[in-house]
């Protein structure tokens, strides 16, 4: 069962768009929510949450049709996928590979963990997030998040 | 000063802290008299008597003048306005501002919004770089600021007098002891930042072991409401208290600070003796600020970060 489902997922094919696979198995829907797809513009989208894996033991797959990513949206993955591996594919065919890199800091990504930051406290700023060896780190209070970084997004 | 801004300890460099001290001690001891006809507006969302009227007094010192926002009640800041907007309108008010704040990150984020320099007075449990630049001036005045061995004691975990120090003491050739209950240690953050800077750093929760090594000890008060219930708090604070008996393993040149206002930390029968120097340590507030308001007032307009 396990084999097939993992092969099935695989092998089903979209026409165009962005294929993110190799994300830790259950994070998904953070993977969409980095993207800012809540169902509301229309993309098709599939998932597979924890599907069986070799090297993850449990993965999730991604399937965006019509759209794809730019580096930015990939490094901001790579903080909460960093075995992640981007797939854009133009008609059925994979075009473009891209390896995800992390990026020095990201922005409106992560809320802050800290209730008295200035971040969370509804000023006219986006939160802004520098990017440690291991996790994030919010700009304005300082707060390190490095356990469970995908829990902040949104 | 490279900076327009003076937001947090950790932007300042040793070099930053030698121009600001020496021209501290120059205004001090009457070797110049800086001048401004500047204006400085006092932005203060939370009440701090003492630190407001220090800045008020230094720029009234250097013939400037102070525009002040008054109490968060009577102002338009209760009626839901954002800082963003508070700050954008005072800063075409003044030449420069203060901002004392009760969240974390507000003078970071107030400096995104104006034009003219702002001072960190203390955002939260954040920073507070101006009395650090006073308690390294009195430390340097004291015990001198290399081969140091400091001793830190009380609420590290919220004390953003303590967050600013720490960093700003990396600058120097200086051994940091950190003393402190179990849960009121300091926040992760600091942590890392004294790691990354190769800080020689300790932390205990027993000021005796170290106590006898310390050229320098800094008090800061543990505060009631950090503890769920009275007598978790009245144990805790009662270990971190210094009377005339504890410093008796002191060294006889220990230099006690306190970033004031005490409540029973200190007892008062160390004031009269020779390590305490907390209330020089206050009055070094006004030269210390007049030295950075002329700094900042200066730059100000150059835009040279
Ligand atoms: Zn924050």
């Amino acid at each position: 069962m396990s084999e097939d489902a993992d092969r099935e997922l695989r092998v089903s094919k979209i026409r165009d768009g962005t294929v993110i696979d190799h994300v830790p198995g259950g994070n998904a829907l953070k993977v969409l929510s980095i993207l800012g797809i809540d169902g509301s513009g229309g993309e098709t989208v599939s998932i597979g949450m924890n599907v069986p894996s070799g090297e993850l033991g449990k993965k999730d797959i991604v399937k965006v049709e019509g759209r794809e990513l730019s580096q930015d949206e990939v490094d901001v993955i790579s903080l909460i996928a960093p075995m992640a591996t981007i797939n854009i594919v133009r008609d059925f065919e994979v075009e473009e590979k891209h390896r995800v890199d992390r990026p020095d800091r990201v922005t409106g990504v992560f809320t802050c963990p800290n209730a008295n930051c200035i971040s969370t406290a509804g000023e006219p700023v986006e939160s802004v997030f520098d990017v440690l060896d291991e996790g994030v780190r919010c700009a304005y209070c300082d707060t390190i998040v490095r356990e469970d970084i995908a829990a902040h997004v949104g | 000063m490279r900076h327009d801004h003076l937001i947090s300890a950790k932007q300042l460099s040793r070099d930053d802290i030698e121009t600001v001290l020496d021209r501290a001690a120059a205004i001090d001891g009457g070797e110049v008299t800086p001048e401004t006809d500047g204006v400085l507006g006092l932005l203060f969302f939370e009440p701090s008597t003492r630190t407001k009227m220090s800045f008020d007094a230094a720029m009234k010192r250097l013939g400037g003048n102070t525009v002040d926002m008054g109490s968060v009640e009577s102002s338009s800041v209760k009626k839901g306005e954002t800082l963003a907007d508070t700050v954008r309108v005072v800063s075409g008010y003044a030449d420069a501002l203060v901002l004392r704040h009760p969240s974390e990150g507000a003078a970071k984020l107030a400096s995104e919004f104006v034009d003219v320099p702002l001072i960190n007075a203390g955002d939260g449990a954040g920073q507070h770089p101006t009395q650090t630049l006073l308690d390294l001036y009195t430390m340097r005045e004291n015990a001198g600021l290399d081969d140091l061995t400091v001793g830190i004691m009380g609420d590290l975990k919220y004390g953003r007098t303590v967050h600013s120090l720490a960093s700003a003491l990396t600058n120097f050739d200086a051994r940091q002891h950190f003393v402190s209950p179990e849960s009121l240690r300091l926040p992760r953050s600091v942590r890392y930042d004294l790691h990354e800077a190769g800080a020689q750093v300790r932390e205990h929760t027993d000021l005796d072991a170290i106590l006898p090594e310390l050229d320098v000890l800094y008090v800061t008060r543990i505060q009631r409401e950090r503890f769920p219930d009275e007598n978790e708090y009245r144990q805790v604070a009662g270990e971190y208290r210094i009377d005339a008996e504890t410093l008796e393993a002191a060294r006889e040149d220990l230099v006690v600070m306190h970033p004031l206002p005490r409540v029973d930390e200190i007892a008062p029968e160390v004031d009269a003796t020779t390590h305490a120097k907390y209330f020089e340590q206050a009055h070094n507030g006004v030269p210390v600020r007049m030295a950075l308001l002329d700094l900042l007032l200066k730059s100000g307009g150059e835009g040279d970060e």
